[in-house]
C-alpha cells in the first residue's frame, strides 16, 4: 500500500497564483522520501494540503488508502507534521505541548504522559520539560517539534526542512534519529534545502517547481545521470597558468587551487596521471558542490533571473496567506 | 469508542484553556472582582443610598444580577477571543488544526473554556456582592440556566470575532465599541420603564438586556421582558452563532489559507 498518493492535486490561492499544476506523486509505504524545489516551487503548498493547513483547490489525497476528503479524521490519524516555521505556544512548558498533542489525537491522560516522556527523552529534551517552550534555543524547539510529531506515533511523518538554522551537531543526530524511526517502520516524507541531507537520509526523490513534478526517481537513479563531477584541487605548491589537461575543462581559482571537471567514462587515474607528467602534486581534493545539488541545478536551471522571480512569487504567497494563519 | 475518540480531545483543550487562565489569574480573575467592587462601593453603597429603592428593592440589590451578569458576559467573550487569536497569532492553533479534531469539538472545547472563566469570574464577583447584596433566590434553576447559557452565547461570540481578527486591535473593538455599550444599556443600572416609550421600544432591540433580565428574574422574581421570550432569544442565538461559527471554521476563514 503507498503510504501516500496524490492524484491532479490543484492549488489556486485567492490572488490567482496557481501554486500546484495538478501534481501526480506516490509515496511507498516504509520510504523515506524527499521532496525538494527551489523556493515558492509548491513544496509548502503541497505539505499544507497534506496536513489540511492549505483548502486545495481541486485533486484527490489518500493517506494509507484514506481519502483525504471522505476520511480526513483516519487521513489526519496517520500523519505527524514537523512544519517549518516554529509554531509552539511560547507560554507552555514542553511536557504540557506533548500531553496535549497526544490528547488532541484522541490518547487517553495517562497514555498521553507515558507517550510525552518517552518522546522527550529520545530527543534529549527530557530534562527541560518543565520550561516553557520560549525559554528554548532553536534547535530545541525543532527537537520539540519532532517530538510533538511523533506523539501519537503517526505511520507517515511529514518534515518541513527540519533541520533548517540547527548546528551540524545536532543536525547530525536528528539524521540519527530520523534514520532509526524510519527503519522501525515509519514513512518519511522530508523536504529540505541541503541537498546533502537528502541525499544522505532519502532512498527516493520528487523534484518540484514551479507547480509541476519535474523529476520522481530514486536517488541513485538521479545520481547515476550525472554526465559531469567538478572537484576543487589543492596543489603542493603555487602555479601561475592552469596545467594542460586533455579532455578536461579546468581553471586555477588561486596559486594553489585547481578546478577540473571530470566528464562520464573518464577517470581519475588519467586526470592525475596527466597532473603528475607535468609536475603538479594535488594534496587533497573535494567536489565543488554537493552532487545533487548540481543536478538539481541544472534541472531547475536555477540562474538569478529566475531566483529573483522565485522571491517575488514567494512575496507573493506570503501577502495572500499571512494574514489567513 | 467514539464518543472517547471525541471526548478526548474536548477534555484536552478544556483543561489547556482552563490551564491558561488560571494560571494568569492576576490577568483574568483580579481585575473583574476589584472593577466590579468599586460598582457595589460607588453605584450600590454610595450614590444608591441617595436613589433609594429601584423595583421595589433597594437599588444595590436591584443592579447586583446585572453586575454579575456583565463580568460574566466580558470574560466568557474575552477569554475565547484572547485565547483562538493568541492561538492564530502563535500559528499553535496549527496542533489543532493538523489533529483528527473535527471542528464542532474545537468549537465546544473554546466555548466550554470561556464558559468556564465566565462563571469562575461570576462566582467571585457573587461572592464581593454578598458584602454589599442581601441576596435572595427566587428561582436557582432560572439563575443558573441563564448565567451559563448566556455565558455559551458570548463564548461563541468571542471565537467568531478571534477567527475574523488579523491583529491586536480586531480582538478590541467589539467588546469596546459594540459590547459594554449594550451591556451598560441593557438595563443593568436601571429598570427600563423608567425611559420614555420611544426608548423603551429601542432597549428592547437589545439581546443583553433579555439576559440581564432574565437573571435579576432568578434573583428578584422581576423582570422587564418576559421569560419565555428571554430563553427563546437566547436559545436562538446560541443555535444561529453555533452554525455561523461551524460553517467559518468547515471554510477555514482566517485559519486556512
Amino acid at each position: 500500500m503507498n503510504a501516500l498518493s496524490i492524484r491532479g492535486l490543484t492549488k489556486t490561492y485567492a490572488n490567482g497564483l496557481v501554486a500546484l499544476h495538478g501534481i501526480d506523486l506516490d509515496v511507498a509505504e516504509g520510504d523515506f522520501f524527499a521532496l525538494l524545489g527551489p523556493n515558492g516551487a509548491g513544496k509548502s503548498t503541497t505539505i499544507g494540503i497534506l496536513s489540511s493547513l492549505v483548502n486545495k483547490t481541486a485533486g484527490k489525497v489518500h493517506v494509507f488508502g484514506h481519502d483525504m476528503d471522505a476520511e480526513l479524521e483516519a487521513a489526519k490519524a496517520c500523519i505527524g507534521l514537523v512544519p517549518q516555521e516554529v509554531n509552539l505556544n511560547g507560554f507552555e512548558k514542553l511536557f504540557q505541548v506533548l500531553v496535549n498533542q497526544a490528547g488532541y489525537y484522541g490518547l487517553p491522560r495517562r497514555r498521553a504522559r507515558e507517550r510525552a516522556e518517552t518522546c522527550l527523552r529520545e530527543l534529549g529534551l527530557w530534562d527541560r520539560r518543565d520550561d516553557i517552550t520560549r525559554n528554548l534555543s532553536g534547535g530545541m524547539k525543532r527537537r520539540l517539534m519532532i517530538a510533538r510529531a511523533l506523539v501519537h506515533q503517526p505511520r507517515l511523518l511529514i518534515l518541513d526542512e527540519p533541520t533548517a538554522g540547527v548546528d551540524i551537531e545536532i543536525r547530525r543526530s536528528m539524521w540519527a534519529y530520523l534514520q532509526e524511526i524510519n527503519a522501525a517502520g515509519t514513512t518519511i516524507i522530508l523536504t529540505t534545502h541541503y541537498l546533502e541531507e537528502a541525499e544522505h537520509l532519502c532512498r527516493n526523490i520528487a523534484i518540484i517547481d514551479e507547480g509541476r513534478i519535474i523529476e520522481n526517481t530514486s536517488i541513485r537513479a538521479l545520481l547515476r545521470r550525472m554526465n559531469t563531477e567538478v572537484f576543487m584541487l589543492t596543489l603542493d605548491g603555487d602555479l601561475a597558468q592552469p596545467p594542460e589537461l586533455p579532455g578536461h575543462d579546468c581553471r586555477l581559482v588561486d596559486p594553489h587551487t585547481l578546478e577540473v571537471a571530470v566528464h562520464r567514462g573518464q577517470s581519475l587515474n588519467s586526470l592525475f596521471a596527466a597532473l603528475s607528467e607535468q609536475g603538479v602534486t594535488v594534496v587533497s581534493m573535494r567536489n565543488r558542490n554537493n552532487r545533487l545539488e548540481q543536478l538539481f541545478l541544472q534541472l531547475v536551471r536555477l540562474d538569478e533571473g529566475r531566483l529573483e522571480s522565485t522571491r517575488r512569487r514567494e512575496a507573493d504567497a506570503r501577502l495572500a496567506g499571512g494574514g489567513q494563519r | 469508542m467514539s464518543f472517547w475518540r471525541y471526548y478526548i480531545p474536548f477534555e484536552t483543550i478544556v483543561i489547556r484553556e482552563t490551564q491558561r487562565y488560571t494560571r494568569i489569574w492576576v490577568q483574568t480573575i483580579v481585575p473583574p472582582a476589584i472593577t466590579m467592587t468599586l460598582y457595589f462601593v460607588i453605584f450600590g453603597s454610595l450614590i444608591g443610598r441617595r436613589i433609594g429603592e429601584m423595583g421595589g428593592v433597594p437599588f444595590v440589590d436591584y443592579i447586583a444580577p446585572g453586575i454579575i451578569m456583565m463580568a460574566v458576559i466580558t470574560n466568557a467573550y474575552s477569554n475565547v477571543v484572547s485565547s483562538f487569536f493568541g492561538a492564530k497569532f502563535q500559528r499553535h492553533i496549527e496542533e489543532i488544526l493538523v489533529a483528527p479534531v473535527p471542528n464542532w469539538v474545537i468549537i465546544l472545547g473554546y466555548v466550554a473554556g470561556g464558559v468556564g472563566r465566565g462563571l469562575l469570574v461570576g462566582l467571585v464577583v457573587t461572592i464581593v456582592a454578598s458584602f454589599f447584596v442581601s441576596f435572595r433566590i427566587h428561582n436557582l434553576a432560572v439563575v443558573v440556566s441563564v448565567v451559563a447559557l448566556t455565558s455559551v452565547l458570548f463564548a461563541l461570540g468571542g471565537l467568531i470575532n478571534a477567527i475574523f481578527a488579523k491583529k491586536f486591535d480586531d480582538i478590541s473593538i467589539v467588546p469596546t465599541f459594540i459590547l459594554t455599550p449594550l451591556t451598560y444599556l441593557g438595563g443593568v443600572f436601571y429598570t427600563i420603564s423608567m425611559l420614555p416609550e420611544f426608548w423603551q421600544k429601542v432597549s428592547l432591540v437589545n439581546p443583553i438586556l433579555y439576559m440581564v433580565n432574565a437573571f435579576r428574574y432568578g434573583f428578584l422574581g422581576q423582570s422587564d421582558v418576559p421569560l419565555a421570550v428571554a430563553y427563546g432569544l437566547i436559545i436562538g442565538f446560541i443555535v444561529v452563532l453555533f452554525c455561523f461559527c461551524l460553517w467559518l471554521i468547515n471554510r477555514g476563514t482566517g485559519i486556512r489559507s
